[in-house]
Parts: structure tokens; C-alpha cells; sequence
């Protein structure tokens, strides 16, 4: 018994000993740490995305960190207005990139890479024969949509508007996945969420086509554009032509954002 | 129902009413007594035939197993001695219903209200006990009226009646002019004062009286235990029956027609007060009555003590030879020596000094064993005058000769009531 | 409306108090920066605001409607936390049953559990999907997330622990000797408890049912997590002060600083007549 557990202290002590003598052997030659580190603001949407990118990047270029940092985009915007250290900026809405742009905080123009459409995402079956917007009004069928103070919520306003409806939700809420949480859990019928969304739910939810989606204003704009001020302003420019070129492309699609 | 304790004139108008109350409750207890008498005896067959309160009680706490037996007749205060942990709280939480004893039965004018082979236990609030404790235990949030009035409104009373009842009472406890204020603006003894006022309001068949005034200031308690005096044995209540617990004989002197002694769980003496005091047989009342005591065996001219040590002394009855027998002396009958006095006919025992405690005119002195004599004399008493203690120049730790005439040593047989 | 408080001398003082009984000095540094990590935010959420419109900021409909609806449901709460946490303190405090520490510590779960998945778990319990909510559906055609009911159900979800933690205390500390006292006077239990213990207990009783109020005003997690966010119907002044934070950050700080005030006027409005209440 005694016996047996000083020789796990042993063990433990010498793994210790061993994993410092490795730090300090890795620290000092074979893989040197990302001579740079970019930290790039991005709107929570473009988490699964920019997650696959990352890896991509840091791939072809093996010096380089890129630390991403996801939020609400108007949160965010204001984070780098108030002079958060932050090299690159990606948003969710033309709006919040504004802010930032009016504070001075972007350098140069920012550049409107993709979009993203809202879609009604019922559950799987579709079992109240859901159609379009108008067929969400009445109380035989309950939907959530975004609160009109947050994004998705003005693109929702925006399609109510074209589609000439006015709907009567049971929860206006604060961003889209809460929106989402209710369809899949069963609450609601109905909500009204992106495209991309619908696609993260993996088969939990069913998008429907509604053709005001597209209408002003009920799609998403997305943009990026570099802080002013960053001391890593070339990485910062290669991050973004990454993004907008053809391997951004190709992640975009796939999450389902419309390209620009 | 004497007239011996009638107070001022002015209160006379106050007092008939209860009379009338009081009376009426106690025809009834007259009238139900004949038939409990049968039912008392088939229940505990050593059980004194009256319709007080009957109790035996057998149970386990702590450290020790409780077995006591009480009556109480109707009218009659006893009061309970014991040092602390002889069982004397549990005994009354039984009585009261609070506590869940083994094994117990207890009849109260004739009312069976606990009687654990039948499973029997009449809740708290429907046992027509009253209790007072050491903490006058006011409830914060009434006036003194208010918690005096508690009672008779929870008997179902008007508020207005029970206000009326609530001022007759706090008038015989002389403190009418409380009767506004809260519990916070009370002294311990007028908060005391409205707690037995509380207490009386409801007439209870019975009243537990658990060390009422061991939490009451040195000039209080007096007072207090006088009115209480005057309250249970004398003319207000007419004689309510109450059982008193306490480990002061003073409570006891003053208020209880008999006494129950207990140690470690057991009756180990009881009798009429007096006759207690005045001979007690077990180490606590010989104590608390301030006399010294030996215990051992009955034997020629005396008592053989432990170790066969004689006590030499008078018989207070025929005794036989080695029956148990106890040896009672006062201590201001014991004389303190440096050397070993000569003469006789004297008990002389050697002792170290152990305490020495002033008490009033004279100081006592506390024996300890010496190891020139035998171990009992651990805890005898001598009292001497402080001159007498200039004279010898003792202090604690001395080695002392005790002497006490053989005349002034009583030999009582010992009775040990064990069950 | 008379109180006492039983064993807790009124302060002479509300300042150092007299020489002898002055505090040790180390007392007094941290207890300023405990004070100021509270107060000083608070004073910048004043500095913060936009004055000139705070007035059209506090009265506009949502603002309003938002107000109406946190003191409509957090009384309601409140009242829900007296009607069944009273009855839960009692048991926790009096009673011998076995296993009272387990059931105590699920007592005061929320707590500790993030009021989001205090949320949550109502949400699976009484959603359309959820077990309850399944048959509240189907036999009664109720549905309890999105409406007030909703809310008033997670505020006192989060604020019963705080009465019960407050009442018990005040049970534990006045022990059941009033009690045993009462019932040797003829008190059934029922009326020990009505005229003695309650009484006795007040002032915990009140200062529980202040703090479950304010739990009950603050509370966002777990109403926003089950209830939704609709003006008017579920959309508490909290809930209002979040979203308003994302792109209207005047109306937050505006609409902060009335919770602030209606929360200061519950606490000082009720210690100011618990305490001069009881001459």
C-alpha cells in the first residue's frame, strides 16, 4: 500500500521534472512561438466560419496567431471605440461598422464581403404547413423573432414591411440563436432566423424561403475592415484578402452566407 | 383557602372574582377525585390516592436513567431538589408534554395525560399545565397586558374580557401600572412579575415552577419569591397546586409543603420540608440545608463510617446494627484545632483544609480528605468566627483536627427509595 | 403596525460611536473599498447619464410599460415567496425530518446555479415540449412560457431561497422556547405559530421579503432564458436595460438608474419603518 503509493509520487514527481525539461527544450529551439499574433473582432455568426479560416491561415503560415475574439458586432464596435486592442474588425451590420468608422478606428474603407439572409425555420416537417410570412400571423401559430433594437431584429422589421404583414410574436429576443433555441426545444412554431443558422442546426430545424428575405434592409451585410493603428497592418490586410478571396468563399458558402 | 395572606384592603374588590373561579374549579377536582381513586391505583399501585397530579416518569437521558415517582395533591406546592443533571428538567419537560419520555404516566385531576403503554399524550397546549421558568420568556411583540391576556384568549375569551382578566392579574402582582409597556421596557423582576401573572391567568390544574428566580437580580428575587409565596399557598389562587423545580433551598423553604430530592435520575429522599431539612439523609440535602453529613452504618453509640471509622453519636430512632444510616451534624457545631485536641467523648478527624467560604457572621470552612485520616470527611463543613480564624491563622491546604461532640451528632436511619 | 426586535439594540449612533467602543482601525480600509467597489460604479452610472433627456428616456412606453410590469411581478413574486417559502422556513427550522440538510442545500440551489439555467430547466419542466408542459397543454390548453406568469414564476424561482435562508435564521435565533411557553398557556400550534412565532420572527420575515423583492426586481437570466422578452407582457425593466444596452446606451444607463432608485426606495423604505416601529 505505502509502498505502492510512493511509487506514484515517484511517477508524479519525474512527469513533473519531465514536462519542465520539456517546456524549456520547446521554448528554446524547435517550435518557435508565432512571431505574430493578429487578433481579429468578429460577430458571433462568423464563429464557425472564421474557426475553419483560422486554422487554414496559421497553416500556410506557420509564424502567425491569429486570436479571434466573437461578439455581438455593436458590442464589439464599441469595444474598439473605446480602444480595445483589436487588429481587424468584422461585423455583422453596415451599422455597427459605422460606429466604429465614425470614432476613427478603420483604417482605410471597409469592405462588404457577404451576406446573409433570414429564413423561417420551423420545425422538421414543417407541421403547421408554414408558407411565408403571412401564414406566421394569428395565434394558431406561435414564432419568436429578434427584438428590433438588435440587428436581426430590423432585418425582421424590414421584411415585415415589404411582405405588408405585422407579426405577433410570443418573444422578441436578444439575438438570432435565442430565436433558434426556441423552434428546437418546441416553444415557438415558427422563428425567424438566418440562413446560416438554419444550417448550424443540423437537421433540428427546416428553413423556409420567404421572398422578402431579400427585400432592403431584411438582409445582412457583412464587412471587414482593418484598425487603425494596428501594429500588424499588413497581416491584418492578408487576413482579410484571405477572407474575401476564394478559401473564404468557399467556407462562407458552405455555412450558407451569400457572397458579395 | 386561608385568609392569612390577605393584602391591602383595596385589593379585596379585585379578588372575589377569582375566588369564585378558583372555587368552581376546585368542587370540580373534589368531585372527580373519588372516581380517580380507582383508577390511580389500578395504574400505579404506590401512587398516593388523590386527584393532583400523579406522575411516574422512566427515562433515559444523557448519562443517566430518570426514575421518579410525584404526587401532588391538589393545593400542595413540592418542590423538586437536585443538583444540576440529577434529571430535574426532564421530569418537568414530561410533565409539560415537551419532552417524549420512555416510559411515564401522569394523571393530573384526573386526566390521564401521558401514559405510554396506552399511547397515550395529550398535546401541550390541551394538558392545563402551566409553566415558569428562569426567563421570564414575555413575548417581544405584546404589551405586558397583551401576554398576560394570551392565555385566557386562547381559552376563547373576548379580547376585552381577557384584557379585564389580564389587568386583575398584573394588579396581584403589583405591577397594574406595566401593563402597557413591551418586555424590552421591563426589569427581570417586573418582566418575572407579568410571566407568573401569564402563568396564573390561565389556572392551570397544575403550575411548574422551573427555578423561577435563578435568573433574577440578588435584590429581586426576594420579592418575587415573596409574592410568589403569596400567590400559590395563600389567598389569590387559593391554593394552586404547583410543582417547583430548583437547586436553591431558600425556593423550597420559602414555598413548598414537601420535597422530592433527586440525584442522578432517582428519589433519594422526600418528605414534609421541615422534616427534610431538619434530617436530611442524602449528601445534597444535607448540603443545601448547610449541616454536615456521614453516611454509613448503624452500629453501637453511633455510626460506622466507611472505612469503620465510629461516628460516635444519638439515635434518632431505634436502629439495627448495620442497617444504612446517615450521621447529621451543623457545621457551627464542629471545632477547629491546630494540634489534636485531648478529651472526650469527641469525634476527632484529621483534614486538610480546603476552601474556606465567608457566609455572613462566620466563615466555613471546607474539609478536605488528609492523608493522616479517612477519605469521607471530603467536604465537611465547620463553621468558626473570623476571630476564631485570626487565632488559628489557617489557610487553604492545612492540615486541621475537626471535633464534634457526640451529642450534637444525630444518627438517622437511611431510607433509599429505589424502584 | 408595532414591532419589537428582540435582542438587537437599536443603535444609539449611526456614526463611530463613543470612544469605547470605537472599531479597530483594519476595519475600517477594507470596508471603504467594499463600499466603494459598490458605490463607485453606482456614482458612475450617474455621471454616465444623459441628463437633459433623462426624463423622456424614463417615460417612454416601453420604459414605462417595463416598470408596470417588474413591481406587477415582482410583488406577485414576492407575495408567491411569503406563501410558500414561510411554510418551507418553518419546516427547515422546526421540523426533524430525516434528511433535512439534503432537502435544504435543493433549497438553495439557485443560489448558486446561474439564473440562465435556472431558466432553462423551467423551460424544459413547464415548455410546450417540457413533461408539465406537455399536460397543461393538452388538458387546459396553457401555455406558460411568454407570459407573465412565466416571469413571475422565475423571479421566484431565484428570490424564494433568499426569504427562506433570511426566516430561517430568524427562526433558529428566536429558538421555539416562545413556542413551548405559548402552548403551556392553551396556544394550539396553529395559533403559537399565528400569534407568537410569526410575530416573533417579523422583522426576518420583512427583511426576507425585501431582499426576495429586490432578487425578484434585478432577476434577467432566468426570466429571459424561460419567459421570453415581449413589451408589455414579459419584458421586465432589466430585460429592457440588456437590450437597450445593444444599441441605445442612454436609455440603459436611464432606465438602470430608475431600477437603482426604485430599489433603494424598497430597502431604505422598509429598514426606516422596521426600525422606527418599534416604539
Amino acid at each position: 500500500m505505502t509502498r505502492a503509493r510512493r511509487r506514484v509520487l515517484a511517477g508524479l514527481v519525474a512527469a513533473v521534472a519531465l514536462g519542465v525539461a520539456a517546456c524549456g527544450g520547446s521554448g528554446g529551439e524547435q517550435q518557435a512561438p508565432p512571431s505574430r499574433t493578429l487578433t481579429v473582432s468578429a460577430a458571433a455568426s462568423l464563429t464557425d466560419v472564421y474557426g475553419r479560416l483560422k486554422t487554414q491561415f496559421e497553416q500556410a503560415d506557420p509564424g502567425t496567431e491569429i486570436r479571434l475574439n466573437f461578439g455581438g458586432s455593436d458590442t464589439l464596435a464599441q469595444q474598439i471605440v473605446q480602444g480595445a486592442p483589436a487588429d481587424v474588425l468584422a461585423t455583422a451590420s453596415t451599422k455597427t461598422m459605422q460606429t466604429a468608422q465614425q470614432a476613427g478606428r478603420i483604417q482605410g474603407q471597409p469592405v462588404t464581403y457577404a451576406a446573409n439572409q433570414l429564413q423561417i425555420a420551423v420545425r422538421p416537417g414543417n407541421p403547421k404547413q408554414i408558407t411565408g410570412l403571412p401564414s406566421l400571423v394569428g395565434p394558431q401559430v406561435t414564432e419568436s423573432v429578434c427584438a428590433p433594437a438588435v440587428p436581426c431584429g430590423a432585418a425582421t422589421e424590414a421584411a415585415e414591411r415589404a411582405a405588408g404583414v405585422t407579426l405577433d410574436p410570443v418573444s422578441e429576443e436578444q439575438d438570432v440563436r435565442s430565436v433558434l433555441q426556441r423552434v428546437t426545444t418546441g416553444n415557438v412554431d415558427a422563428g425567424l432566423v438566418y440562413v446560416t443558422d438554419v444550417r448550424s442546426a443540423d437537421g433540428q430545424v427546416q428553413g423556409i424561403d420567404f421572398p422578402q428575405a431579400t427585400a432592403q434592409g431584411a438582409a445582412q451585410s457583412y464587412l471587414i475592415g482593418a484598425v487603425t493603428g494596428s501594429q500588424n497592418a499588413d497581416l491584418a490586410d492578408s487576413w482579410i484578402r484571405f477572407v474575401t478571396g476564394p478559401q473564404g468563399d468557399v467556407a462562407l458558402t458552405q455555412a450558407g452566407f451569400q457572397l458579395k | 383557602m386561608s385568609a392569612a395572606g390577605a393584602g391591602p384592603e383595596s385589593r379585596e374588590g379585585h379578588r372575589e372574582p377569582d375566588r369564585t373561579v378558583d372555587g368552581a374549579l376546585r368542587t370540580d377536582t373534589a368531585d372527580t377525585a373519588d372516581t380517580a381513586d380507582t383508577a390511580d391505583t389500578a395504574r400505579t399501585a404506590d401512587t398516593a390516592r388523590t386527584a393532583g397530579l400523579t406522575a411516574r416518569v422512566t427515562t433515559r437521558r444523557g448519562g443517566f436513567t430518570l426514575d421518579v415517582a410525584v404526587q401532588v395533591a391538589p393545593g400542595e406546592v413540592v418542590a423538586v431538589l437536585g443538583p444540576n443533571g440529577s434529571g430535574k428538567s426532564t421530569l418537568l419537560g414530561t410533565l409539560a408534554g415537551l419532552f417524549d419520555p420512555e416510559s411515564a404516566t401522569v394523571t393530573l385531576a384526573d386526566r390521564v395525560l401521558t401514559d405510554t403503554a396506552a399511547g397515550v399524550a395529550v398535546p401541550v397546549h390541551r394538558r392545563r399545565v402551566g409553566l415558569l421558568s428562569q426567563q421570564a420568556l414575555l413575548f417581544p411583540h405584546l404589551t405586558a397586558r397583551e401576554n398576560v391576556a394570551f392565555g385566557p384568549r386562547c381559552a376563547g375569551q373576548g379580547r376585552r374580557a381577557a384584557g379585564t382578566v389580564a389587568d386583575r392579574w398584573l394588579a396581584e402582582m403589583g405591577v397594574a401600572e406595566l401593563a402597557d409597556r413591551r418586555p424590552s421596557e421591563l426589569s427581570g423582576g417586573q418582566a418575572q412579575r407579568v410571566a407568573i401573572a401569564r402563568a396564573l391567568a390561565v389556572e392551570p390544574d397544575l403550575l411548574l415552577l422551573d427555578e423561577p428566580f435563578a435568573a433574577l437580580d440578588v435584590d429581586a428575587a426576594p420579592a418575587v419569591r415573596a409574592l410568589l409565596r403569596r400567590v400559590v399557598r395563600d389567598s389569590v389562587v387559593g391554593g394552586q397546586t404547583v410543582l417547583l423545580v430548583t437547586h436553591d433551598v431558600l425556593d423550597a423553604v420559602v414555598l413548598a409543603d414537601r420535597l422530592v430530592v433527586l440525584a442522578d435520575g432517582d428519589v433519594v429522599e422526600q418528605g414534609p420540608t421541615a422534616e427534610v431539612l431538619a434530617r436530611p439523609r442524602s449528601g445534597f440535602a444535607a448540603r443545601i440545608a448547610g449541616l454536615d453529613l456521614v453516611t454509613g452504618t448503624a452500629g453501637a453509640g453511633g455510626l460506622h463510617a466507611s472505612d469503620g471509622t465510629l461516628v460516635s453519636g444519638a439515635a434518632s430512632e431505634p436502629l439495627d446494627h448495620g442497617e444504612p444510616a446517615v450521621a447529621v451534624f451543623a457545621p457551627r457545631s464542629v471545632a477547629v484545632h491546630r494540634e489534636r485536641p485531648a478529651g472526650s467523648p469527641r469525634n476527632v478527624v484529621p483534614v486538610r483544609l480546603a476552601a474556606m467560604e465567608p457566609q455572613g457572621e462566620v466563615v466555613r470552612l471546607r474539609a478536605g480528605a488528609s492523608e493522616r485520616g479517612p477519605a469521607w470527611v471530603d467536604g465537611l463543613a465547620a463553621d468558626v468566627t473570623p476571630a476564631a480564624i485570626a487565632e488559628l491563622g489557617v489557610e487553604p491546604g492545612d492540615e486541621l483536627w475537626f471535633a464534634v461532640k457526640a451529642t450534637e451528632v444525630a444518627v438517622h436511619p437511611m431510607r433509599r427509595r429505589r424502584r | 403596525m408595532t414591532r419589537a426586535v428582540p435582542a438587537s439594540p437599536r443603535p444609539r449612533s449611526s456614526r463611530t460611536g463613543s470612544a469605547g467602543h470605537a472599531l479597530p482601525w483594519p476595519v475600517w480600509v477594507p470596508a471603504v473599498v467594499g463600499f466603494g467597489l459598490i458605490a463607485v460604479p453606482v456614482a458612475g452610472l450617474v455621471l454616465r447619464a444623459d441628463w437633459p433627456n433623462f426624463l423622456s428616456l424614463v417615460t417612454s412606453d416601453a420604459a414605462l410599460d417595463a416598470l408596470r410590469l417588474s413591481l406587477q411581478t415582482g410583488l406577485t413574486s414576492t407575495a408567491l415567496c411569503l406563501l410558500f417559502g414561510t411554510p418551507l422556513a418553518l419546516v427547515l427550522a422546526r421540523s426533524d425530518l430525516p434528511g433535512l440538510p439534503v432537502f435544504r442545500s435543493i433549497v438553495l440551489l439557485p443560489l448558486v446555479l446561474p439564473p440562465v439555467v435556472g431558466g432553462l430547466t423551467l423551460l424544459f419542466l413547464l415548455g410546450r415540449t417540457g413533461p408539465v408542459g406537455q399536460l397543461l397543454d393538452a388538458w387546459f390548453g396553457i401555455t406558460v412560457p411568454f407570459s407573465t406568469a412565466a416571469v413571475v414564476i422565475a423571479q421566484t424561482f431565484v428570490a424564494m431561497p433568499f426569504l427562506v435562508v433570511s426566516l430561517e435564521g430568524a427562526l433558529r435565533t428566536a429558538g421555539d422556547r416562545y413556542e413551548a411557553v405559548a402552548a403551556t398557556l392553551g396556544a394550539s400550534p396553529m395559533t403559537a405559530l399565528r400569534r407568537v412565532t410569526l410575530p416573533v420572527v417579523l422583522p426576518g420575515l420583512v427583511s426576507g421579503a425585501v431582499l426576495a423583492f429586490a432578487r425578484a426586481l434585478g432577476e434577467f437570466g432566468a426570466t429571459v432564458a424561460f419567459a421570453g422578452s415581449l413589451q408589455g407582457t414579459t419584458r421586465t425593466l432589466p430585460l429592457l436595460i440588456y437590450l437597450d444596452s445593444q444599441d441605445d446606451l442612454d436609455s440603459a444607463v436611464a432606465l438602470s438608474l430608475l431600477l437603482v432608485v426604485v430599489a433603494v426606495v424598497v430597502i431604505v423604505g422598509t429598514r426606516t419603518r422596521d426600525a422606527s416601529g418599534v416604539r
